[in-house]
């Protein structure tokens, strides 16, 4: 019971990282209908941007983890990796086939930035010295015990507070509105006076800052990352995106829950080098009994 | 009265590769009601999205309240206050009606004046009153070109655009929405109808253009056209019944 309940609360910290970067997908996915592969890679910069950022405050003797933040948060704001800048390249609507064009410009994106970080930063694991440490021991039962690390609050805290500013956003304001107007109907969207292109823009730029909160996240639970670490880690949320439902917001955290809990029950249950393959089949099967993901819409809809 | 409020000029436009309007001209004044009639596919959609841009006008040029509209994003044309209420009504689906409404008023740019104009269209079709939470894509047809109108006058816009408004409709239902244009029509809004509906819409406008293979073949005042023969042989067939009821 109690190694129970330690699985729960590592997969539910795991499920909200992967949940944050799903949110990137999902929203992205919902407005120009296409999957950005470059997402996974914009989470990994942000771990490096993070890193970089822990390091340099630590040098100048501050450990402020707000701070870190709001650097992560403000730096892809402006800079090109934000994936603001891949969208507005396109020629939308020029060429024939937008889509195929949009999606080469993902996998260049993602090619691009793995290969930029592992040239700048180097190709090795960097580690980080844990920033925050201690916990809560929350339960007792026998010899073992059930600990919530401080990073553990953390991680959920801060998915919470997004998730809801983020569903604040979406459903209260006049920018959330624009951007659910581009996703139902662009066309309609323009004619009534909304900046399509920027609104799209933004949204990849909402995206691509959480999914580097969640490198920041991700940096501080497990101290290492590398260039690699978007590949997978994209991956899975992508596969949480698509097993809540693509283009849902809950559904997308619901996803990243689910395969967060899969593969850490996984692992401590069975074989932690099949824990990917779980997490995978768990999405085959679901999309057997519900196409369109647990919280999607379905494709039939009265006009 | 006589200057032009939306000015279209010789306007050649294409889909891809295909032609569909020969070098369109057509002027529309302010606070008139012009119709543009025509049978299926003669140009009268495009004609009305050529003018945010949607096609892009290839040749010709479209100036709207004294300015050279031909080239701009099609935000900002919607932006100089001309609302459309488009073809298919394209209401948003998943966006309730009060949501919809506020998507409207987005080009008067007057946060402060949305209640005002709220309680107008709502006065005009208090049915979305009642459905305000409601999502759009719920709604019935009516209901529906109701909303796509509510939401183009909810931007209170110096032209109103209104692309077959009575299409799929019951008549009384007809009845009300051509009622509610010529109200509005009153208050000094300038209105541009394409309609398949030729007899009532030819009976609203002050004048109506007649656009046949993309290309304007009459105009005239709505009851100049109305006598018209040809109007009537190729318009109105379906009408007769209605004519000889009315007397027309």
């Amino acid at each position: 019971m109690a190694y129970f309940l330690q699985q729960l609360i590592n997969g539910i910290a795991l499920g909200s990282i992967y949940g944050l970067i799903a949110i990137g997908y999902t929203m992205v996915y919902g407005i120009i209908g296409m999957i950005n592969f470059a997402h996974g890679d914009i989470f990994m910069v942000g771990a490096f941007i993070a890193l970089i950022a822990f390091l340099a405050l630590m040098a100048l003797g501050v450990t402020m983890i707000p701070l870190a933040l709001l650097i992560v948060l403000v730096v892809p704001w402006r800079s090109p990796p934000s994936g603001a800048g891949q969208w507005n390249a396109s020629p939308t609507g020029r060429y024939a086939n937008p889509f195929a064009w949009r999606l080469i410009t993902a996998i260049g994106m993602s090619i691009v930035l793995q290969n930029f970080i592992q040239v700048a930063q180097g190709a090795r694991v960097k580690p980080l010295q844990p920033v925050i440490t201690g916990g809560y021991e929350f339960f007792k039962d026998g010899d073992f015990t059930v600990i919530i690390s401080n990073i553990q609050i953390l991680i959920v805290v801060t998915t919470l507070v997004l998730m809801t500013a983020f569903w604040l956003i979406i459903s209260r304001t006049a920018l959330g509105r624009a951007q659910r107007a581009c996703e139902q109907d662009r066309l309609m969207a323009a004619l009534s006076g909304v900046n399509v292109d920027r609104t799209i823009s933004l949204t990849f730029v909402l995206g691509a800052a959480l999914a580097a909160v969640a490198g920041l996240l991700y940096l501080l639970y497990y101290g290492v990352i590398d260039f690699f670490i978007g590949f997978v880690v994209g991956i899975k949320a992508f596969t949480a995106a698509v097993f809540g439902g693509i283009g849902s917001l809950p559904g997308a955290m619901l996803g990243g829950l689910v395969i967060g809990l899969i593969e850490t029950f996984w692992s401590a249950y069975f074989t932690i080098e099949y824990k990917d393959v779980a997490a995978f089949s768990m999405l085959a099967i679901v999309l057997i009994f519900f196409p369109t993901g647990l919280l999607g819409r379905p494709e039939v809809e009265k006009v | 009265m006589s200057s032009s409020l939306l000015e279209i000029d010789t306007v050649t436009a294409c889909y891809g590769r295909l032609p569909v309007l020969h070098g369109v001209s057509l002027d529309i004044k302010l606070g008139e009601i012009v119709a543009l009639i025509g049978a299926n596919g003669a140009g009268k959609t495009t004609t009305m999205m050529t003018i945010f841009g949607r096609p892009r006008a290839s040749r010709g040029r479209i100036v709207f309240d004294g300015r050279d509209i031909t080239q701009l994003p099609t935000h900002e044309i919607a932006r100089l206050r001309i609302a459309q209420s488009p073809e298919g009504r394209r209401i948003f689906p998943r966006m309730t009606v009060m949501e919809n409404l506020q998507m409207g008023a987005i080009i008067a740019g007057d946060p402060d004046g949305f209640d005002h104009d709220l309680d107008r269209v709502t006065t005009l079709f208090p049915v979305l009153k009642a459905r305000a939470d409601q999502r759009g894509g719920t709604l019935s047809g009516g209901e529906q070109q109701m909303l796509a109108i509510a939401r183009a006058l909810m931007g209170r816009p110096k032209l109103l655009l209104l692309d077959e408004p009575s299409l799929g409709l019951a008549p009384l239902i007809v009845k009300q929405i051509f009622a509610a244009i010529k109200e509005l029509n009153r208050d000094g809004l300038t209105v541009f109808l394409v309609e398949q509906n030729a007899y009532h819409t030819l009976k609203l406008a002050d004048r109506g253009y007649v656009m046949v293979n993309g290309n304007i073949t009459l105009s005239g005042t709505g009851d100049e056209l109305l006598a018209r023969k040809e109007v009537r042989a190729a318009y109105l067939e379906g009408d007769t019944a209605m004519l000889k009821e009315t007397g027309a």
